[in-house]
């Protein structure tokens, strides 16, 4: 195994200890349902995300990634052990946390501006600040031109951006990102990548991604959780060995990066045709 | 040739075959013809009646119209958020809303008489289950995840409500009301045609009545224009409350 350019990591965490920890799953676990059809999403999750980083969350379909994220954000309460965030365990709307979707749930009858302004609106912020911010954030996603147009003229990209400015406006210190490039082509997806993970380093969020793409999931991280199958637990953290203002253009032939998806693809190829879930 | 072209010929063809057939192909008194239709139409115009009986029409129709959608809309926003008056009620709805509402026409007479409120409240009952339904399904069909993506942007009830729900809702409404313009109408004539002595029904069985077949085709004709100015005027109203569906339409589409 080609393990030279990657730490593996023992299980429950492993950290630099330089950077705080601001979310600590501790002995997680979320089961749905009722008496008697209980599904298992994940348990016995044991993980600690420090604060800055670019954690990204793979697994086979339906381990419960965006479970965590979901428990992260305090929109459900969890049925076994607890997450905190900055030492409080979470108890409903986790209000420092940004979350963006596959589905980017813009408001149609809003244009761009709008769109960006809404969770200015809800905070209750001055119009002129509320324009002021529009107007920088719309610079900073490359959305410049496009602030009064409505959704239907906008490419799927470009939704995106306008997704990602709405989310930055209310400046939420942590990011959940679930699948949020799925639907893109591969030189759209690209081109958001760069932009995200360099906006994430520049404004010093944390960030926990949740995607399907290997590739994806080591050319974004620092750190990479691989997840088994349901119900989903931590299989192995990978310290993701690249620099942290990396070229994405250029990874394709760098040897660590192709080194790490290599082992990323071992450690998922056995474990999508060996153990599948079980309902207990 | 273009499609206006062939409509053109068509429409043409059928007008002459019914005007030059009459008398010979088929008993000119039971089919009339265009040119006795437009004069009997013209006639209706110049004596003033016509605008008068459509005015009656108009202001049953309008009048049920706009009372049945905003009952409907509300109706449709309270049970839409409130989910255990929603589940209670639901199925009572549905049983309601299977009743052809035409029904409750000689039952509306004896409650509320043959003048101009029993028309409106006919219309108004039709159009309320429309857009009551419309709206109701709008609402419940809110994303839960856009909702619980407000909550973390610090979102109360009232900002999901007004930034969220009521906007979602109006393209609902507007499904509601769309699909309503006829009904209102056949509220408004069946009204009339039960039991009445103005409104365009009124000129309808009255012109029956005299076996003024010619009269009979010049009412219709005018229920047939105010459907088309009814419809036209929901369709102005439309975009001017959601501009952003005029470029949903001239989209390119992908499938």
């Amino acid at each position: 195994m080609p393990a030279a350019a990657i730490s593996l990591c023992a299980v429950p965490t492993a950290r630099d200890g330089s950077a705080e920890r601001i979310i600590q799953f501790s002995g997680f676990g979320k089961s749905f349902g009722s008496a008697g059809r209980i599904l298992t999403a994940t348990q016995d999750i044991d993980l600690d995300v420090a604060a800055g980083e670019f954690l990204t969350i793979v697994g086979p379909s339906g381990c419960g990634k965006s479970t965590l994220l979901n428990a992260a954000a305090g929109i459900f309460p969890p049925t076994q052990g607890d997450v905190f965030y900055r030492g409080a365990p979470v108890r409903g709307y986790n209000q420092s946390i940004g979350y963006m979707t596959q589905s980017d749930h813009l408001l149609p009858w809003r244009k761009v501006a709008a769109n960006i302004a809404l969770p200015l609106e809800i905070k209750k912020k001055p119009k002129s600040e509320i324009d002021d911010r529009v107007r920088k954030l719309i610079d900073l996603v490359g959305l410049t031109g496009f602030a009064e147009s409505y959704l239907p003229q906008l490419s799927g990209g470009m939704r995106k951006r306008c997704a990602l400015a709405r989310v930055l406006a209310y400046d939420p210190e942590t990011l959940l990102m679930d699948e949020p490039f799925a639907a893109l082509d591969a030189q759209l997806r690209l081109s958001m990548q760069i932009e995200v993970r360099n906006l994430c380093i520049k404004l010093n969020k944390t960030v926990l991604f949740v995607t399907h793409d290997l590739d994806e999931a080591i050319a974004l991280g620092d750190r990479c959780v691989v997840l088994t199958g349901r119900p989903g637990t931590v299989r192995e953290i990978l310290k993701i060995d690249l620099p942290r203002d990396r070229d994405l253009t250029r990874l394709r032939s760098n040897r660590r990066y192709v080194e790490s998806t290599e082992l990323l693809w071992e450690l998922l190829a056995p474990s999508t045709s060996g153990k599948t879930g079980g309902d207990e | 040739m273009k499609p206006w072209q062939l409509r053109t010929i068509i429409v043409a063809g059928f007008l002459s075959f019914w005007q030059f057939g009459a008398g010979i192909l088929f008993d000119e008194f039971f089919m009339s013809k265009p040119t006795a239709i437009i004069g009997e139409f013209w006639d209706l115009v110049a004596s003033g009646r016509l605008f008068y009986h459509a005015g009656i029409t108009i202001v049953e129709a309008l009048g049920g119209f706009v009372s049945g959608a905003l009952v409907g809309m509300a109706a449709g926003v309270l049970l839409g958020r409130n989910e255990l008056l929603g589940k209670a009620i639901d199925p009572l709805v549905v049983i309601f809303y299977s009743l052809p509402k035409i029904a409750l026409a000689p039952l509306f007479v004896i409650w509320f008489g043959i003048g101009i409120e029993m028309k409106v409240i006919l219309t108004g009952t039709i159009v309320f289950f429309l857009v009551f339904l419309n709206t109701y399904t709008g609402v419940r069909g809110v994303s839960r995840e856009l909702v619980a993506i407000m909550h973390l942007m610090g979102a109360r009830e009232g900002d999901i409500l007004k930034k969220v729900v009521f906007p979602s809702a109006v393209t609902w409404v507007f499904a509601g009301l769309k699909l309503s313009v006829p009904y209102a109408l056949i509220g408004a004539i069946v009204g009339e045609l039960v039991a009445a002595n103005k409104g365009l029904g009124y000129l309808l069985s009255n012109a029956a009545g005299q076996f003024n077949t010619a009269g009979v085709f010049a009412a219709i004709g005018a229920v047939v224009m105010l459907t088309l100015l009814l419809n036209l005027a929901v369709k102005l109203f439309e975009r001017h409350m959601m501009p952003w569906q005029e470029h949903q339409e001239t989209r390119e589409v992908s499938i």
